[in-house]
Formats: C-alpha cells, sequence, structure tokens
C-alpha cells in the first residue's frame, strides 16, 4: 500500500480518458473533485491486490447515468460514498477497499472520491481494462460472478437496493431504469467482492497503468516529443491510421450513441481512408473497406498534435486525429470474453481477429 | 444610400471603412490608443477628410478585442456575487471552481449556494429556495457588490429558477447588474457558469467603452445609431450589446473572415489573416467561419462559447527573426513597437517585416537598413514561412479538394502567391482592413429559445421564429430581410402536455 500524489492523479486523468476508447465520460469534473479534496489535505492510498486477504471485502463503484446529465449534475464525493455505505448497511459488514468498475474515462477517480471521503484504499484494478457501456461486459460477468445485491444512490434523499436480479442483463435492466427515473445520473455500488474474487478475476494493475500513460503524455508534452509515440512505447500499442475527419454521423439509440465517422489520410496515410464505428466506445475501424482492428481491442483516438483522447461525443469535421490500438487484458480475448465484448456483442458480424495477433 | 462605418479597435491597430452601398468608399489605418476613444475619434477623422460623406453614414459598427484583453490581462475586471441554484447537487464543485487562482481572487466577491434546479426532461430536481435567495440578495446589497452572475441547474431548458433568482435580486437591489446563464449558453454548468461570471465581471467595463464608443461618435459629429459586433459576425444596437460583453470575445477574427469573404465575393474559402503578432487561419462556410465546438479558454477559464475555428501561428509582422544559434522564426514579436524597434524602421531588432522589405514583398521604411542582409538568411527565412504557413493551411484544410485561400490583414504582403494545398491565394483590395469591412457589413440577428406546449412541431416552431423576427427588430433589423438561419427542437418528457424547447436564430439588415 501507498499514498498517490496529486500530480497521479493528474496522470491517471489523463491515461483513463485515452483508455476509454472514446467513451466512459471525461475525467474533467471527477479530477476538479480530487483537487479540491487534495487541496484539504487528503492523501488517498492505493493498494496492490495481493494485498487483500480472501475474504476481505472490496467495493466495486461506479457513477451510472448520461454524461450529457452529468455536465449538469456535478459529481460529487458524498453521493458516491453514500452508494458504498448504504451497501454496508444492506450487507451489515464493513468493506475493506474500494475498486472502480471501468478504467476508462471518469469512473477511473470514482474510488478515489469514494476512498477519501471513507479513508479506504483503493485496488489498483478494475474490471473492463478500458471502458464499455453495459454491466454484462466485465471479467466478473465473463467469469460468472454473482451480480446482486447493487446500491444506487441520488443526491435526494433516494436511495435503491437491487437485491436480486436472474442475469448480468436484468441487473443492467433495473438499475438502467432506477438511474433514470432519478434524472439519469447515479452512484453506484456493485455486487461486493470478496479479497479471493478480486485476485483470480479482475483486471489487475489498470489504475497504474492508466497513470503510466497519462506520466508519458505529460513527459512528451513537456519535452516537445510526440505525446503520441510515448503512448505506444509504453504501451506497446500500434499507430493504426492518421489523417482529417471528413465526415460524421451520430445517433442515440436504444440508450447508445451509435455512429461513424470517415477519416481521409494524412502524411503516411495520405491517400487512404479510415472508417470508423462506434457505440458509446470505438468498435470496429477499417482500412480502405477491411476490416483493422476491433472490439475488445483498445480503439483510442487522439489529437495528432496535443495527444489528447477524443470522446465520441466531441469527434468533429475537420480534427487532425491519430487511432492507435492498445492491447486488451486477456481475460477479454478468451472465447467467453469475446463472447461478452466482442464485435458480435455490438451487432457487427465480424470473426475477432485482433491487431495485435 | 446606403453608409455604414465599420471600425475595429485591435491591440496594435484601429481601422475604419466608410461602405458606400457594396463599395468600400474610405478606408484608414490609426494606432489604437491607451484611452480607445481618442484612436476611435482620429481614425474617424482621417475617414471623413477622405470621404465627407462619412458624416452621413446610418450605422456604425465596432469591433473589439477590448474585453477579451481585459479579461487576458486581468485588468478593469469587477467584483463579481455568483448564485448557483442546484443544490443538493454539484456541492462540491462551487462556483470559480476551476478558475485560474489570480483571476478568481480578483473577480470573487461572494459565493451563494442555494436548492433548485431542473432535471434534463424538465422536471424540478427540488423546489428553488426563494427564501434563501432573498437572505442572499440582502447580503449582497450590504457588501456594496454590484454585479452579480445567476446559473441555475439544466436552466438552458428551464430557465425559470433563473429568472426568479433575478426578480428577487432586483428587488432586493434595484441597481445590481444581474446576468442570467441561460442567455449566454448551453448544457455545461460550469462552462456556462464560467461564461456567466466572466461576462457579469467585465459589465461595467462594458458599459464604460459604449460610453466612450458613444462619445466618439459625437465628438466626430456623427449622428448615425452605434452597433457592436459579435462573436457570430451580427450586430446589437450598443445599449443593448453592453449588458452581453462576453458575446464579442471573438468578434475581431470574425469579423476579418467575414470582411474576406465580402472583398473577394467567395463564400467558400480559406482565410489567412497576418496581423501584428499572430496569424489566424480559418475556414468560411457560406460566408461565415465554421465554428469550434469544443471547449474554449479564456484566460484560462473554461467555456462553450461559440467561436471560430481557428488555428492561431506565432507569426505576424512583428515577429522577432533569431540568426543565433539557428535561424528561428518568432514565436516572440515587437508588437505595437514595430515603428520604432524593426530595422528598417531604425531600430535594432531583425523582424519578419525586415525580412520582407529586404526581399521586396513590401516597400516600408528605409530599405537601405536592410541591403546588407545576406541573400541566404532572407531566403532561408522566406521559405521557413512559407512552411509555417503551408502546415497550418493543410492543418485546417477539410475538404478533400483545394479550396481558395484568401490573404488579408496588415501582414498578408508575407503570405507567397502559391502555396502547396490551396488552388489560388487571392489578394483583394483593401485586404488590410478586412476586419473594419466585415464589422461594416454585419447583419442584425435576433434568438429564442423557448419552451411550447400542446403545439405542433410546425407551429412551435412558426412561433419562435416570429418571436425572434420581433426581437431582431427591436435590435434594429429590417423585418423584409429577415432570414431564418437556425431552427433547433428538443421534444421533453415528463412535462405536462406535449413540451418541445425550439431554438430560432434569425438575422436581416439593419433598418434604414
Amino acid at each position: 500500500m501507498r499514498p498517490v500524489t496529486a500530480e497521479e492523479i493528474e496522470s491517471l486523468a489523463i491515461g483513463a480518458w485515452i483508455l476509454g476508447t472514446g467513451g466512459g465520460g471525461s475525467p474533467y469534473l471527477a479530477l476538479l473533485n480530487m483537487r479540491q479534496l487534495y487541496g484539504k489535505g487528503v492523501v488517498c492510498r492505493l493498494m496492490d491486490a495481493s494485498e487483500l486477504a480472501d475474504d476481505d471485502l472490496v467495493a466495486v463503484v461506479s457513477n451510472m447515468g448520461a454524461p450529457l446529465v452529468g455536465q449538469e449534475r456535478l459529481t460529487d464525493p458524498q453521493t458516491m460514498a453514500l452508494a458504498v455505505t448504504m451497501m454496508e448497511e444492506y450487507l451489515g459488514r464493513k468493506f475493506h477497499a474500494v475498486m472502480s468498475l471501468e478504467i476508462g474515462g471518469g469512473n477511473s477517480i470514482q474510488p478515489f472520491m469514494a476512498a477519501a471521503m471513507l479513508d479506504l484504499p483503493v485496488v489498483d484494478g478494475d474490471c473492463m481494462g478500458r471502458a464499455f457501456p453495459e454491466a454484462q461486459m466485465t471479467s466478473f460477468a465473463i467469469h460468472d460472478l454473482q451480480m446482486y445485491p447493487l446500491t444506487l444512490a441520488d443526491v435526494r434523499d433516494n436511495a435503491v437496493v437491487v437485491a436480486r436480479a436472474a442475469s448480468w442483463k436484468w441487473m443492467e435492466r433495473i438499475s438502467r431504469k432506477a438511474c433514470v427515473e432519478v434524472g439519469s445520473i447515479a452512484s453506484t455500488c456493485k455486487a461486493p467482492r470478496t479479497g479471493k474474487e478480486i485476485k483470480e478475476c479482475a483486471i489487475l494493475g489498470s489504475t497504474t497503468k492508466a497513470m503510466g500513460i497519462g506520466r508519458a503524455v505529460q513527459a512528451a508534452r513537456r519535452a516537445h516529443r510526440d505525446p503520441i509515440d510515448a503512448v505506444l512505447e509504453v504501451e506497446a500499442g500500434i499507430r493504426i491510421f492518421s489523417g482529417k475527419i471528413h465526415d460524421i454521423a451520430r445517433r442515440t439509440t436504444e440508450g447508445f450513441l451509435r455512429g461513424t465517422a470517415i477519416l481521409e489520410g494524412l502524411d503516411a496515410f495520405r491517400g487512404h481512408t479510415f472508417r470508423l464505428a462506434f457505440q458509446n466506445e470505438f468498435a470496429v475501424g477499417w482500412l480502405d473497406g477491411e476490416p483493422r482492428v476491433m472490439t475488445p481491442d483498445l480503439i483510442c483516438v487522439l489529437d495528432t498534435v496535443a495527444g489528447d483522447a477524443i470522446g465520441t461525443e466531441t469527434l468533429r469535421y475537420g480534427q487532425r486525429v491519430t487511432v492507435i490500438a492498445l492491447p486488451a487484458p486477456p481475460i477479454l480475448l478468451t472465447p467467453k470474453g469475446i463472447e461478452h465484448v466482442g464485435p458480435r456483442a455490438f451487432g457487427y458480424d465480424l470473426d475477432f481477429r485482433s491487431v495485435f495477433a | 444610400m446606403r453608409r455604414r462605418i465599420g471600425i475595429d479597435v485591435g491591440g496594435t491597430n484601429t481601422d475604419a471603412v466608410l461602405l458606400e452601398d457594396d463599395v468600400v468608399a474610405a478606408a484608414v489605418k490609426t494606432p489604437t490608443t491607451s484611452d480607445v476613444t481618442t484612436g476611435i475619434v482620429r481614425a474617424l477623422a482621417a475617414l471623413v477628410e477622405q470621404a465627407p460623406g462619412a458624416r452621413e453614414a446610418q450605422a456604425v459598427m465596432i469591433g473589439t478585442t477590448h474585453f477579451t484583453n481585459a479579461v487576458v490581462q486581468r485588468r478593469d475586471l469587477g467584483r463579481v456575487a455568483a448564485v448557483r441554484i442546484g443544490l443538493p447537487s454539484g456541492a462540491s464543485l462551487p462556483p470559480f471552481v476551476d478558475w485560474p487562482e489570480d483571476l478568481a481572487d480578483l473577480v470573487r466577491a461572494h459565493v451563494v449556494m442555494l436548492e433548485g434546479g431542473h432535471e434534463f426532461d424538465g422536471r424540478p430536481l427540488v423546489p428553488f429556495d426563494t427564501r434563501g435567495m432573498r437572505a442572499a440578495a440582502r447580503r449582497i446589497r450590504e457588501a456594496g457588490i454590484r454585479s452579480v452572475a445567476v446559473a441555475a441547474v439544466f436552466s438552458p431548458l428551464n430557465a425559470s429558477g433563473e429568472e426568479e433568482a433575478a426578480t428577487i435580486l432586483h428587488e432586493e437591489c434595484p441597481d445590481l447588474a444581474v446576468t442570467l446563464s441561460h442567455r449566454l449558453g448551453r448544457i455545461g454548468l460550469l462552462e456556462r457558469e464560467n461564461a456567466a461570471l466572466l461576462n457579469a465581471c467585465l459589465i461595467e467595463l462594458a458599459r464604460k467603452t459604449s460610453r466612450a464608443f458613444t462619445e466618439a461618435l459625437r465628438a466626430s459629429g456623427i449622428a448615425a445609431p452605434l452597433y457592436l459586433t459579435q462573436n457570430d459576425g451580427t450586430v446589437m444596437l450598443a445599449e443593448v450589446a453592453e449588458a452581453y460583453p462576453v458575446y464579442s470575445f471573438a468578434s475581431g477574427p470574425t469579423n476579418s473572415m467575414r470582411g474576406a469573404a465580402f472583398l473577394s465575393k467567395r463564400d467558400e474559402a480559406l482565410v489567412i489573416d497576418v496581423g501584428g503578432t499572430t496569424t489566424d487561419i480559418g475556414s468560411l462556410r457560406q460566408g461565415f467561419p465554421r465554428e469550434a465546438n469544443s471547449v474554449v479558454e479564456i484566460g484560462g477559464v473554461r467555456t462553450l462559447f461559440r467561436m471560430p475555428d481557428l488555428l492561431s501561428l506565432g507569426l505576424g509582422g512583428g515577429t522577432i527573426v533569431r540568426r543565433e544559434p539557428t535561424l528561428t522564426i518568432g514565436p516572440a514579436s515587437v508588437g505595437y513597437r514595430l515603428t520604432e524597434q524593426a530595422l528598417v524602421f531604425g531600430g535594432d531588432v531583425l523582424t519578419v517585416t525586415d525580412v520582407a522589405v529586404a526581399a521586396g514583398l513590401i516597400d516600408l521604411g528605409d530599405r537601405k537598413r536592410v541591403a546588407t542582409l545576406p541573400p541566404t538568411l532572407v531566403a532561408a527565412a522566406l521559405a521557413r514561412i512559407r512552411a509555417m504557413i503551408e502546415e497550418g493551411v493543410d492543418r485546417m484544410e477539410t475538404d478533400a479538394g483545394e479550396a481558395p485561400l484568401i490573404a488579408v490583414g496588415g501582414g498578408s504582403f508575407l503570405v507567397p502567391p502559391r502555396l502547396a494545398g490551396v488552388s489560388d491565394v487571392l489578394n483583394v483590395p483593401h485586404q488590410a482592413v478586412a476586419n473594419a469591412v466585415g464589422a461594416a457589413i454585419a447583419q442584425v440577428s435576433g434568438e429564442v429559445d423557448q419552451i411550447f406546449q400542446d403545439l405542433t412541431r410546425d407551429e412551435a416552431i412558426a412561433r419562435a421564429r416570429r418571436a425572434a423576427e420581433d426581437k431582431a427588430v427591436a435590435a434594429g433589423a429590417d423585418r423584409a430581410t429577415i432570414n431564418v438561419v437556425e431552427v433547433e427542437d428538443l421534444p421533453l418528457a415528463y412535462l405536462p402536455g406535449n413540451s418541445l424547447r425550439t431554438r430560432v436564430r434569425v438575422v436581416g439588415d439593419i433598418a434604414q
């Protein structure tokens, strides 16, 4: 267990936004909360999963809802912590640590907000290794762990406990309904996990990994080097395409932000075209009509000059972007993993082929 | 004959033009003065000397970077009370939370957070704490604060909380200037609140500046009404505009690009505006600048203003050229001291202007003073400048086909006649004062953003359109020339009846 510095939280925000693969919501507001807390003297602690006893209890937390609503009803540490204490009351047991549901985007920082309020350590890891839109798209679901109970806290005095659910999809449907009813934004504590489950089924080390990516970007910027090269170096990634966004179409269906972006190549890719399809996150990319990269490989779109991640909501005509691929956590690449988060899980009739294979 | 005067008050120069119908009848460039007014009076005097008809102008439009500069340079800013309506949500991120500390210390006089606000579907979040509002209004009065910004959660969808707050504030403090966030921005509470706070801290300066402009017109014997230009290339009567100084933040570049479109008669093109210190490259679509839709920082404060999508390069007439250890162009500039410090003006700093004079691109100052510059140095510097411009143009271009590039601004002589990636480089008469031309041709806009109930979509849009037209006419537009430029509608669930949020924006010519 070790203290986390304010600078590491800044790095985490940059790295987590890149690991968000276009979704997960911007970590900016969560980062602002952490700056406030650190300004008041808070110091969070990060622990390795190996430090957990097998019967220790870990709270897996996330903010749930529409990113647009989150821009008005600003996230706060109090409500995040409330979801955790509600779960403790429901279980009649105390948590030993908190962990992130998804390391991609704003939810990378939510456990730190809860940890700061509850004086608990944060486990270095998550259960997606990136961002995904739904509850069944986690390493815990792939491992068939129990998906209930779940607590959901609203900023007003509304609280929901989902005591049981017949499947991961049912848990998603029921909790999503409750979330919409309280204004499409809520803090949630997912099914509690034992230390043993964390050690065996979580995607470990992803918090440190996100911090490392962010640190590489910051160092490259300071040294006036290419931040994208820096990301590719630390993560053994592949530069897939560089170009300008030539066309962008979005629509909202069944709670997803779906769409496509067409990129015209620049520099080494001049004369080539790249098509990116997204469903909250970037899902598949085609180079000149041929599938080139697909989920669960991480497809990240970065500003070619600044190296900042660009979300599916903020893509716009004329941006100069670079598409890179980062390796997915091994659990997502198993046959069961592909079933949960491969191209067919998002409606693309493609056999998964990793760009790293 | 239609006569309009356009004035651009920049950091270095004050430019003025007289437009007679669609012809530039006179154009002048004079140095900006520290009191602004003197510079305008001088520019107008020079304009009247060139074309006595300027006195009969029916409208005067002024574009200025004054308010942006005030924020960037942290001067002339008022102290402000912030009222946030939205508790219990957002308690951990109070107003000013992401401002640079020096600016927040200068502006923040008082912060109030109250229960209230709405949901994304229009339902109230919690009831508005009107008693708390009244108590806060009294504290604001007792503290002697003169300007307040009010921001409520989801106010762009339902502004009733902010309106009610304004009523209470005016009851308790009749002379208070009140800025409501929903008048300034869209979804994104912190960014919209930041815009309202910036507006509130500039409001005294805006009134003073507007009065100084009016004074300058009177001193010049011009009786025409005064308009101020806005970020979107339209104008508002000065007495209306002075309540919204933030709307003019980007009016300088917008005016340049609109002027470039007018002078070249091209609606689809790239525009390069080379000034004294920087070069802005933008893209014209249907005669208006393409807008950026990302977060825009002003003086370190995040906002969501609709600003032209610009690429700024540290390249201008005053940009310093260094020979040692390697040849570098900028980004430092001698700025408005060009006429003292550049070699051709008797100074001892090698600037881009000196290089251009040595190369024969322009005749300025004393040519003999750059005769000894090595031709290899001049050629290498020009090659570097060309590379900077070509790279910038390539970054801003979005179509596969090559577009023309219109060169404007006082430093447009730096743009080479042929460039990779563009079909033509267009040099047009009066290109050096394109920004003032852009101000002179500006139209008047009117906008309505309202929730309608129990109407069909067509009826709601028609009603919003009529209201927007009425607003444009009130702001000085000729009703016969009004066109709709933007329509947006958003159905709202959970509100009683069929609720539809409708936004319509119209523009029209200034009434004679």
